[in-house]
């Protein structure tokens, strides 16, 4: 089967690929972008440690197609911070909310989706629904204790 | 994963076309792509269908149609689902993880694959699977399987939140050849399980219709933990009370067979019924009596049967 063009744009810059269709996002951005900042943890959508922003929401990267997104805008965890720690990572570091980190790239950028989903929904946000809308963001660390209030702390 | 050509339709004749042609049909790819890398789906091309066009549009009657591509966390968060159609927004967060609602389609919803165990793993039989090889959930790992119209051949549930609060609604599947109600769109195993619905080869959802809701609806979801779980059962409900009376009642139950189970003789014996949780738990028992549980999922019928009263008793 020969490798087809795909161009994503990530973080911001343009990254022309030529690629096996059986390519996922992250084994793109990881593999053939050199971007490891996004983990593959389960590989099938479970843990959410491949969590990106596809066009600014939140989505697993192990399950989508790299070839499905030509021309989609992805943010990575190496594309938030603008000059300065985006308010989330900064929330993370103050917080401690991480043992090893394995799942944190996954757990930042997932916050930022939520985060926006539950402005655009107009919902009060609380420990109870962060809790529940992170649920696809696993930390075998268990360091919830603390994600959780940095992700509040960050909200607000 | 096997090797696939990967192509975009432009249009719903094109993907039609694409699919006469032998490709599968990819909407989100959250269950689909999974199924790819376990080596359960082995599809030689591809027609990637999310770029169609998908809207959520109002009906003239009131009701709403909603784009095959809609994807499920836009679907859930539209002011229109949320205010005039509550079971289905609540159905819809009930499911899968954010992330992975912001993936995955309406169409595609409806036609994901059941997460039996042994269906997901290639190296055991599975009549729905690789059909005749046998079931060996039946006397295996079924505490998450089905209690009600299952077959010799299949006891496999269907995983989805989002078709269960359709069935209640009484959805419409529109396909680029036909309309077929959502409660007869999904199909009981029998012994063809490897049929997960009605559609035929190559044909294309478009769009699913729901008519206004005829009272207040709710959905609630039984699982192993709080978020991110399938289904031990889930109740969706319709209720309108006049009088103290039932005058509509719709329910349909997730998480207890190969299809959403319409709560029909429970229905029938709550219409023009007292609306009261006496007689919403006895419908509830009328219901289950048919079940037929298997050796570790007794549970489920009494969850089923509490989970209908509680659910009707929070409409009143």
């Amino acid at each position: 089967m020969p490798l087809v063009d795909v161009t994503l744009r990530v973080n911001g810059e343009s990254l022309p690929l030529a690629i096996d269709t059986r390519t996922t996002l992250l084994d793109a951005l990881r593999e053939h972008a050199g971007l490891t900042g996004s983990k593959k943890g389960c590989d099938h959508g479970q843990c959410g440690a491949c969590t990106v922003l596809i066009d600014g929401r939140r989505a697993n990267s192990c399950l989508a197609l790299a070839v499905a997104h030509d021309g989609s805008e992805i943010t990575t965890i190496e594309g938030l911070a603008n000059g300065e720690l985006h308010p989330l990572q900064r929330a993370f570091i103050e917080h401690d909310a991480f043992q090893c980190g394995y799942c944190t790239p996954g757990q930042i950028c997932s916050a930022v989706g939520m985060l926006d989903e539950v402005r655009a929904e107009g919902c009060d946000l609380d420990e109870d629904v962060i809790r529940d809308r992170m649920s696809g963001n696993i930390c075998r660390c268990g360091a919830y204790v603390n994600i959780v209030p940095a992700i509040l702390d960050a909200a607000s | 994963m096997r090797e696939f050509a990967y192509e975009r339709a432009v249009d719903a004749d094109a993907a039609v076309r694409a699919a006469a042609a032998g490709a599968t049909f990819l909407g989100g790819g959250t269950n689909l792509v999974d199924l790819m890398k376990l080596g359960v789906a082995e599809p030689s091309r591809l027609v990637d269908v999310t770029r169609l066009p998908g809207s959520i549009e109002e009906l003239p009657d009131g009701g709403l149609r909603i784009g095959a591509s809609v994807r499920n966390n836009d679907l859930a968060a539209d002011p229109r689902v949320r205010e005039r159609f509550p079971v289905l927004s609540q159905a819809l967060l009930a499911g899968a993880s954010g992330q992975l609602r912001n993936l995955a389609t309406t169409g595609g919803n409806l036609l994901q694959r059941t997460r039996c165990h042994y269906f997901m793993d290639p190296t055991k039989p599975c009549n729905k699977r690789l059909p005749g090889s046998g079931c060996p959930a039946r006397e295996g790992e079924h505490s998450n399987l089905a209690v009600l119209g299952w077959s010799e051949a299949c006891v496999a549930t269907h995983p989805s939140d989002m078709a269960v609060a359709l069935a209640a609604l009484d959805a419409v599947v529109v396909t680029h050849a036909r309309r077929v109600p959502l409660v007869d769109f999904h199909r009981l195993p029998g012994d063809e399980p490897q049929r997960d619905t009605v559609l035929e080869p190559g044909e294309l959802i478009v769009a699913v219709e729901i008519p206004p809701a005829p009272g207040r609806s709710a959905y609630r979801k039984v699982r192993d933990r709080a978020s991110f779980a399938f289904a031990l059962v889930s109740v969706a409900a319709v209720l309108r009370v006049e009088d103290g009376t039932v005058a509509d009642v719709r329910i349909a139950l997730g998480g207890v067979a190969h299809k959403p189970w319409r709560a029909l003789h429970a229905e029938e014996m709550l219409h023009g019924a007292p609306a009261t949780a006496d007689r919403f738990a006895r419908a509830a028992e009328v219901e289950l009596a048919d079940a037929r549980p298997l050796r570790d999922n007794a549970f489920k019928v009494t969850i089923a049967k509490n989970a209908i009263r509680s659910v009707l008793e929070g409409l009143l």
